[in-house]
């Protein structure tokens, strides 16, 4: 970042923490920028005529004659269609070579929309995976994670649900990826021929953590202006949103804030809330879609990150190997999309509520069932049935690698049924068993 | 002179101003940033420092901005014209500003001050009147609006003179009362008051004792609420707490919904924009939007006017109590409510209590569920507020802060359960655990017996023992096998299945079973308690289940016929053949 002519610098630095500066300064604005010692920095704390600065990439080696300027205003990114295609930093300098992109400078984490301006999410996103079609339909204008432990394939999952999609684009947010994740991406969107869509903001391992704070605000204010300006469907993934909150946890701790549960910030629900409330639906056709990943540690879903996005997002997705099948499945149980109330059974067949909610209804039999066995009881010739039933469900509709259109995810579902069960068993609406139920 | 003040220090949105004169606290000030100008409330004064915090985002703040002060708390302009308006935390209207981004600053006000109503006198020269007395009415949206002497009134005055009947606009003088020193005030149609403060402009605040119809079995059945009740609704999340938020504002036989989305998603809010205008209101057959009015303070909102937002809405909801009308408050969530209040006391850098939350949390909430109630007004009329707020539990375990402290003062608990909503078992809230006070006060016992029927709340008590003993023995059962207990129990324990899916679990997406009249609630009843006291006999538990599942198939495709339609009837009918298969007597 280049200083402008006659810009005020300061030389005195009063106070170092490892995040923090402090100095004198007058007319400095709230969530102003600044440059100390060339490190980019930005206003967290005003008193009196003292500055409190928190320096994006650690303040190691900063001496207390460093440089520092004030910048004048809040982060910014230069907004422009020359953002398909591109990778940039933290601070939305191109990091693939390329030359800086032309454009509308916007101040980053801008208003939220407001809420009677928004449209009721209608449409539904196909990604051909039947536990998520099936099970947890997703909607344009939604925002949901992923909670998964570390060691599985949500960013391959993720990568196959953004290229399924039909978007106009697709704007990744990498925060704390490691370097193998971040080409794994590039690689995926270039084979697919899908890299003049995308737009990638990447903070990986190799880089500062504090950094990461600003990376949702860029990608989504890239989002904002296709969204916004172009009317355009726009997926926002943003992985790992966990590293997102460890990097919050460590500026409010060299803050001195009071930590809440699992040393978060008690402000971490308002926090992620500014960030996945930017999904919507626009009523001129535009939307923002956020798909994100929340890494649990052991599965633990209490948890204040896992738990504080829970109450944030419309739902999430869980992954889970099977090991009866020896699969990948979305976990019928705990997976969950608040929205697809919104299209099944409206945008999709009839039946699909019902369809949905027997199926899952006889795999959780097929639990107690599996549990009744580990107990060593004896199985009913029902608990049989449904742990058959299972399997097969579990293999051809929840595994991950299967890809069909809701009407054929539908078909299987009934085939199973009529296959293991009596009408009674399954409970579903008589007209719908009228209908479809294979004789 | 108004007292005006200097910005000195800004962390996130606590700002440090020193001020030039006399502040309150609570007092409510505008900070100018470079031309726009941002609302704020004093929450601490320490000698000529007053902090404040800021409804809006305090970018670009800088030390020497100016603020100037109001001389008044955060207030609320009441009046004819609130009605299907959906307004901020600080009320104001959000159909009324400009762009698709809420703009930092903007203010708009909250009733339409053009149109013009059809107002008819109450009182007359001479009269003698209080503070929250009916000096006139307008009709709002089919609702008789009162028009009342102010509440700031004190004492008793005379009225001097009131409009004839006419077109009034809510800027016009309505009403001329003398008080007691012989001074003037001129009346309005609309009047301002502080969101903290109560309105108890009423004669005396009994106990609640008049049933509040849901539509909801699990709790019209099993724990219902009162006019004038309170209740609260924690889960964790995706357990259905908005779902069934929504099935009570949409159902619940009351004059007026007040809905404080209070730090949820904007997506939950858009539904019932979009919806409740289209929707018919089950007991007038008007559109639910003619009832409601929202006050939307989204998750991205600011926090600190997410703490004004369930203030606002308890506010609008005691004044239109003061009417004589049926109101229901929902505001989902309260613990959003209170992580606002514990974002401000860390930044106050106040001692923390459990959790982290101000030590004056319970004080708080419990002030706050107080002001919902059943009032009789001087004239002789009845208002109620109705309180439903819902817990969002951290990690999902009511031994939370908020939980507990909610759970001391709420009269109603549904406790949603992630067990029951991973069985799909919706609405999922628990009926073991579950209560309500309600059940056991005589006036609604009383109350039940005119209204429904004598027998009713025995049979209400009947039916959670048995839910209770269905989860004992289900608990045998997967300890010593099915066939390590007798087929009674098999039988018990199906009973217990029985009332759940057909009386607990309930549709909130189907048209017919998502509302259930109070009539056809009874006549469920009657007919599970029937069955639940019927002998049966089964030779082995094999048939327990088979014969328990068809019965309930039955039950349920009667659920989603039509109350005593052709279907309904069909399905009666099997049902009689089914017992009479095996029924002992």
């Amino acid at each position: 970042m280049a200083t402008k002519a006659f810009q005020k610098i300061y030389t005195k630095i009063t106070q170092v923490t490892k995040a923090t500066c402090s100095l004198k300064a007058a007319g400095v604005g709230y969530d102003e920028l600044a440059s100390v010692d060339g490190r980019l920095a930005q206003v967290v704390r005003i008193s009196g005529d003292e500055v409190t600065l928190q320096v994006f990439s650690g303040t190691e080696g900063i001496p207390t004659n460093a440089e520092v300027t004030f910048m004048g205003k809040a982060p910014a990114l230069k907004v422009g269609d020359q953002l398909a295609g591109r990778f940039f930093n933290a601070y939305g300098d191109p990091i693939d070579g390329g030359p800086v992109p032309e454009g509308e400078e916007v101040e980053i984490g801008g208003p939220s929309v407001n809420p009677v301006r928004r449209e009721q999410p209608s449409e539904l996103i196909a990604t051909g995976i039947a536990g998520i079609d099936l099970n947890n339909t997703l909607v344009t204008g939604q925002k949901i994670p992923f909670f998964a432990d570390p060691d599985q394939p949500f960013n391959q999952v993720m990568a196959m649900v953004a290229l399924r999609a039909q978007s106009d684009k697709i704007i990744l947010g990498g925060m704390g990826m490691t370097n193998d994740d971040y080409l794994f991406f590039k690689n995926t969107f270039s084979n697919a021929g899908a890299l003049d869509r995308i737009v990638s903001f990447i903070n990986t391992t190799e880089n500062p953590s504090v950094e990461r704070l600003l990376i949702p605000d860029m990608a989504l204010t890239a989002a904002e202006y296709f969204a916004v300006g172009k009317n355009e469907k726009v997926l926002v993934l943003l992985t790992d949103m966990t590293n997102y909150a460890d990097a919050l946890a460590i500026v409010s701790n060299r803050m001195d804030q009071i930590p809440s549960k699992d040393s978060m910030p008690g402000s971490i629900y308002s926090d992620l809330a500014k960030i996945y409330e930017k999904a919507v639906q626009f009523p001129d056709g535009g939307s923002i879609t956020i798909i994100a990943v929340t890494t649990l540690s052991g599965g633990d879903i209490t948890h204040a990150v896992p738990d504080n996005t829970g109450y944030i997002t419309e739902g999430q997705l869980y992954l889970r190997r099977d090991s009866d099948v020896g699969k990948v499945i979305v976990d019928p149980f705990r997976s969950l999309s608040r929205l697809k109330q919104l299209v099944i059974g409206r945008k999709t067949r009839a039946d699909h509520p019902q369809v949905m909610n027997a199926a899952v209804r006889l795999y959780a039999d097929a639990a107690n069932a599996k549990t009744k066995l580990e107990n060593g009881f004896d199985l009913t010739d029902y608990d049989n049935r449904t742990l058959a039933f299972a399997r097969d469900y579990s293999e051809k509709l929840l595994a991950i690698d299967v890809n069909l259109n809701t009407t054929e995810m539908l078909d299987a579902a009934w085939d199973l049924f009529a296959r293991y069960f009596t009408p009674a068993e399954v409970n579903i609406k008589q007209e719908f068993v009228d209908n479809y139920w294979k004789k | 002179m108004a007292t005006k003040g200097i910005v000195k220090g800004i962390v996130s949105n606590l700002v440090t101003l020193e001020v030039d004169g006399p502040v309150s606290q609570n007092e409510i000030c505008y900070i100018s940033v470079r031309g726009v100008k941002l609302m704020s409330e004093v929450i601490k004064i320490i000698g000529r420092n007053a902090f404040v915090q800021v409804f809006e985002s305090t970018r670009g703040m800088r030390v020497g901005d100016e603020a100037e002060f109001e001389g008044h708390m955060l207030e609320v302009t009441l009046g004819p014209g609130m009605l299907s308006r959906n307004y901020d935390g600080l009320q104001n209207d959000l159909d009324k500003m400009t762009g698709v981004f809420l703009a930092r600053g903007e203010y708009t006000f909250p009733l339409d001050l053009e149109k013009s109503w059809a107002f008819k006198p109450l009182a007359k020269a001479g009269d003698k009147v209080k503070a929250g007395d009916w000096l006139g009415e307008v009709d709002e949206n089919h609702q008789p609006h009162k028009i009342m002497v102010p509440f700031v009134l004190e004492g008793t005055c005379t009225v001097k003179s009131v409009a004839d009947e006419g077109g009034y606009t809510v800027k016009d003088k309505i009403a001329v009362l003398t008080d007691e020193k012989g001074e003037d005030t001129e009346v309005t149609m609309m009047q301002k008051w502080p969101v903290k403060k109560a309105i108890t402009c009423y004669k005396e605040k009994p106990r609640p004792y008049k049933l509040l119809e849901t539509g909801v079995r699990t709790i019209d059945t099993l724990n219902p609420i009162v006019e004038g009740g309170t209740g609260f609704i924690p889960g964790p999340f995706g357990t259905g707490k908005t779902v069934l938020q929504h099935a009570i504002s949409k159902q619940a036989e009351a004059d007026i919904v007040i809905i404080a989305a209070c730090g949820e998603r904007a997506n939950e809010v858009v539904e019932i924009f979009a919806e409740f205008p289209h929707l018919v209101d089950p007991h007038t057959g008007r559109k639910l939007m003619e009832r409601t009015i929202i006050i939307a303070n989204t998750s991205n909102m600011p926090v600190a006017a997410r703490e004004a937002s369930v203030y606002t809405a308890m506010t609008i909801s005691e004044y239109y109590r003061n009417m004589g009308l049926k109101v229901l408050m929902m505001a989902d969530s309260t613990s959003r409510w209170a992580q606002a209040l514990r974002e401000m006391s860390n930044r106050l850098e106040e001692l923390p209590g459990p959790d982290a939350f101000p030590m004056d949390l319970s004080a708080i909430i419990a002030n706050f569920y107080a002001r919902a109630g059943y009032v009789e007004l001087d004239n002789g009329s009845s208002g109620s507020v109705t309180f439903i707020g819902t817990v969002s539990p951290a990690g999902g375990n009511l031994k939370e802060p908020v939980t507990e402290n909610t759970k001391k003062v709420a009269r109603c608990f549904y406790a949603l359960e992630q067990e029951r909503a991973d069985k799909k078992r919706y609405p999922a809230v628990n009926p073991i655990d579950s209560y309500s006070k309600y059940l056991e006060y005589p006036e609604f016992q009383e109350y039940i017996a005119r209204h429904i029927s004598p027998g009713w709340i025995d049979k209400v008590n009947e039916i959670k023992t048995r839910m209770l003993r269905g989860k004992e023995i289900s608990e045998q059962i997967n300890i010593l096998g099915d066939d390590g207990v007798p087929v009674e129990y098999h039988v018990t324990f199906w009973k217990s299945e029985l009332i759940d899916f057909v009386i607990l679990q309930q549709d909130a997406f189907d048209d017919i079973d998502a509302v259930t009249s109070l009539e056809r609630q009874e006549f469920m009843l009657d007919r599970v308690v029937a069955i639940c006291h019927t002998e049966f006999k089964f030779d082995a538990f094999t048939e327990v289940m088979d014969y328990f599942k068809n019965m309930i198939n039955v039950f349920k495709q009667m659920n989603y016929s039509a109350y005593k339609s052709e279907p309904f009837e069909k399905f009666n009918r099997q049902l009689d053949a089914l017992l009479k298969e095996k029924s002992e007597n």
